[in-house]
């Protein structure tokens, strides 16, 4: 091989003040040639993008600095440049796609500006050729209509065409080095499907190295040539994308690729209990015209959505964004109320009843929600969140705070732990006290709405793991809303597909995923990122994982 | 299945910073905080600082300058001999005595219009931010109040009724509250989205409830910043009042009125200002600081930004 694009020999970055550990990353060694996709892959935390900014030379100047070690881009070294050279280098040489590409736009910005700022700012273009640069870059990463587009603010642009925009600022002047930071994370699974297919074509054209930096082991194996795993701050393995994912050598990459939900639906036996929850002919629109507004603009969210969920069974609610999914959850929970169509817990219509009669019903149905960093109040101590729906119900504080207790024991945690506060706590175990939140209720109906999207996968396999058991120990029925069609696959006994809040496929996990019937489901398939992968290595690993 | 299991260890200290600690260790806070201390204390100490009736007239003693000395008469008839530390008045009031009375009309009106227009303000405010019928109406009635300037309203009020602290509170409280509504409703609707609040709604928490333990205690960092700027602004309000006559009646010695009644006589006797005037910048600035200070550290977003 020439000589690579990037070179990261031994790089160790400080974190300023106390943190948990001394640096961030340590011991680093990478490199990435040209005409090569290099893949970071890590949980949270494992250093992976402050790997990726400290090449650029944008760590947070008073909370990191690099230590030691060298990085050389084309052999040119990046540690001892000053600002000015690192500024002159980005753009050119070196370019970063960020991960959601509505905030790494200036919504008050044309876009097509935006990709010439960067022509302005290094060539001494004049603006006419500018502009038709710009337009060539924007027919290169398949925009449709350019010279239309070239003067829309980034709002008018849908997430896919925005991130087309950045790739396109990014690769504008043809740099040797593409770092790219989840760049497909924030996108729908069609969106990033093509996304990736553009990276790819777009390193090949100019034989640009990239960095690619994901979480998703399914992305990795569509895009890498050879892959990186870090934990904690360090390498823990690298080596030939094939290789690593089929033969890891190291028992983190096993956990890791043993967490990764197969695609293949587990054989499941249909559920025959009571039907607890039946929504029949459910509408949610947004908006209303009236006398004053008579062009308002209405969106249809939810229509005509009918499904039942039986006890014990899981019903998955599987599409992308802006589908509808979540906003049929909320409607179930009565936390938004549905504009028409009935939602029947235990034969009980509630969906139009008032919230002082429903109150006494809400024990039935419990919500857990995707963020467990924002769904626990920060200046209330787990206990007290525990104990808070019994209490509402009239159970005594005290036996409310031994079943807290039991609960956590049932989600292993601590019993102890109860006195502590929501930021002592990881995702992952603050995902569990909220599962135990919901259990306190002893709810029929559990409402799940993407409640692991937000965690790391190791700890994504733990959670859902426990959401199984505790659905087979208390008999619940489950309403488990998610855009991951891997976890759908899991979890799920029955899946509804939707897109544009209507149903367009329902029937049993196994026979949607062996045959799906509507094209939009078979998009949705065949955009899945490592579709036809399974990440399963061996038994082994798994055993270390908790059950 | 009974084995506890943690995916990373429970952090073992809580890791929240001691509030307590850090509000000492700010020194606009220690200074601020002193300052309106001392303040405080002169005002409620008055009568055994060394001061005479504030409201005695002394033909005798007629615009004293500063240290000068003067014959008293007592209540009994016996003449003491005084020395004027801040000089006296046109009318031969002892100005240090009025300066040290003064502080309590100021502090009185400071604290007690911020203390009613943020309890009014956070009542309002949460009405108009969780209940979205109310929402509206009350948002534009507050705009309403926004377009009434503090002064006109007061000048109003005191021909109306008679002039009086009380009145002067109140003309100064009302133009306030629009601020404190805004602010606590701007909390409120977004505090109202976050995941917890909706989480206690589908555990059936009643809605006085939920607005107590959920949605309030994020707005009180914010409130109590707003507060102090509140009551630093209604002291140089109500000086304002008083130096152009129409706030608290002219017996009362406030900072205000003795400056007004020093002005004719400024060229030739300035300490009949420059005394109240410096007591009036050291609270205020102090309050403001004191504030500042607090917003630092109990909203460190804020402290970022800057």
């Amino acid at each position: 091989m020439a000589e690579p694009v990037l070179e990261i020999a031994n790089l160790a970055v400080a974190i300023k003040g106390s943190g948990d550990r001394p640096h961030a990353v340590r011991g680093i060694n990478l490199t990435v040639g040209a005409n090569e996709i290099v893949c970071v892959v890590g949980e949270s935390g494992s250093g992976k993008s402050v790997t990726a900014q400290a090449v650029m030379g944008l760590l947070p100047k008073n909370a990191m600095e690099v230590e030691t070690g060298s990085m050389r881009l084309q052999g040119e070294e990046l540690t001892a440049k000053s600002d000015a050279d690192l500024r002159a280098l980005r753009g050119t040489r070196m370019a970063m796609v960020f991960q959601e590409p509505m905030t790494a736009l200036n919504p008050v910005e044309r876009v097509g500006d935006q990709i010439g700022e960067v022509l302005e700012v290094h060539t001494d273009l004049d603006p006419a050729a500018r502009r038709e640069r710009v337009l060539e870059m924007m027919r290169a990463v398949h925009l449709p209509d350019p010279e239309q587009m070239i003067d829309a603010y980034p709002h008018q642009l849908s997430g896919g065409q925005r991130q087309r925009i950045m790739i396109a600022a990014a690769l504008v002047l043809d740099p040797a080095l593409l770092i790219a930071d989840e760049p497909t994370t924030a996108l729908d699974v069609t969106t990033q499907a093509q996304i990736l297919k553009l990276v790819k074509e777009m390193q090949g054209r100019k034989k640009t190295g990239v960095l690619f930096i994901t979480h998703d082991f399914g992305v990795v194996s569509e895009i890498a040539d050879r892959v990186v795993v870090m934990q904690m701050g360090r390498i823990v393995e690298q080596g030939p994308c094939e290789e690593v994912l089929r033969n890891p050598r190291e028992d983190y990459t096993r956990m890791l690729l043993a967490a990764v939900p197969s695609m293949t639906p587990p054989r499941r036996s249909p559920v025959s209990g009571p039907i607890v929850l039946q929504t029949d002919k459910l509408f949610k629109t947004y908006g209303k015209r009236s006398l004053f507004q008579p062009k308002a603009r209405i969106v249809h969210a939810v229509s005509d959505v009918s499904l039942t969920v039986r006890r014990g069974e899981t019903l998955g609610i599987v599409g992308e964004s802006g589908s509808g999914k979540s906003t049929v959850a909320r409607c179930v929970a009565r936390l938004v109320e549905a504009t028409s169509g009935a939602i029947r817990i235990d034969d009980v219509d509630i969906a139009s009843m008032k919230e002082a009669k429903f109150r006494p019903m809400r024990r039935r149905v419990q919500f857990i929600f995707q963020d467990p960093y924002r769904s626990l109040n920060p200046r209330r101590t787990v206990g007290e969140a525990i104990i808070e729906g019994p209490m509402n119900f009239g159970l005594p504080r005290k036996e409310a705070l031994q079943r807290a207790r039991d609960l956590m024991a049932v989600v292993h945690l601590s019993p102890d732990a109860i006195d502590r506060y929501p930021h002592q706590f990881s995702g992952g175990q603050r995902q569990r006290i909220c599962i135990a939140r919901a259990l306190a209720m002893e709810p029929e109906l559990l409402i799940g709405d993407e409640p692991v999207s937000a965690l790391d996968v190791s700890v994504q396999d733990q959670v859902l793991k426990l959401l199984d058991e505790v659905r087979r120990k208390f008999d619940l029925a489950v309403l488990f809303i998610t855009h991951d069609l891997r976890v759908a696959a899991q979890v799920c006994d029955r899946i509804a597909v939707m897109q544009r809040g209507v149903i367009v496929e329902q029937g049993t996990t196994s026979e949607v995923f062996a045959a799906p019937r509507h094209e939009y489901t078979r998009a949705l398939f065949d955009a899945a990122p490592g579709r036809n992968r399974e990440f399963f290595v061996d038994k082994a690993p798994e055993a270390a994982l908790p059950h | 299945m009974a084995d506890v299991i943690l995916d990373t260890p429970i952090a073992a200290a809580p890791v929240k910073p001691n509030a307590a600690r850090n509000l000492v260790r700010n020194p606009g806070i220690v200074f601020g905080g002193a300052v309106i201390a001392i303040v405080v204390l002169m005002g409620l100490l008055a009568p055994w600082l060394g001061t005479i009736d504030p409201t005695a007239i002394n033909p005798i003693a007629r615009n004293k300058v500063p240290g000068a000395e003067f014959f008293q008469r007592t209540d009994t008839g016996e003449r003491i001999k005084m020395i004027a530390l801040f000089g006296t008045d046109g009318l031969g009031r002892d100005v240090y005595s009025r300066v040290v009375y003064g502080a309590r009309v100021s502090l009185l009106v400071g604290v007690s219009v911020a203390l009613i227009s943020v309890a009014c303000g956070l009542f309002i405010g949460v009405l108009a931010g969780f209940f979205r019928i109310f929402d509206a109406i009350i948002m534009r009635i507050m705009d309403g109040l926004m377009a009434i300037p503090a002064i006109l309203l007061a000048i109003a009020m005191v021909s109306l009724f008679r002039s009086s602290v009380l009145t002067v509170i109140i003309a100064i409280t009302v133009p306030q509250i629009p601020g404190v509504v805004r602010l606590v409703r701007s909390i409120v609707l977004s505090v109202r989205e976050e995941p917890y609040v909706e989480a206690a709604v589908t555990l059936g928490t009643s809605t006085p409830k939920l607005l107590w333990r959920h949605v309030l205690p994020n707005t009180f960092a914010p409130i109590i910043v707003q507060g102090t700027f509140i009551c630093a602004s209604a002291i140089l309000i109500e000086a304002i009042l008083s130096f152009l006559g129409i706030g608290v009646p002219p017996e009362v010695p406030t900072w205000g009125n003795i400056m007004a009644e020093g002005r004719q006589v400024f060229s030739l006797f300035p300490h009949n200002i420059i005394y109240p005037g410096v007591f009036l910048a050291m609270t205020i600035l102090s309050v403001n600081v004191l504030g500042d200070g607090l917003r630092d550290t109990l909203d460190p977003k804020m402290a970022k930004r800057v």
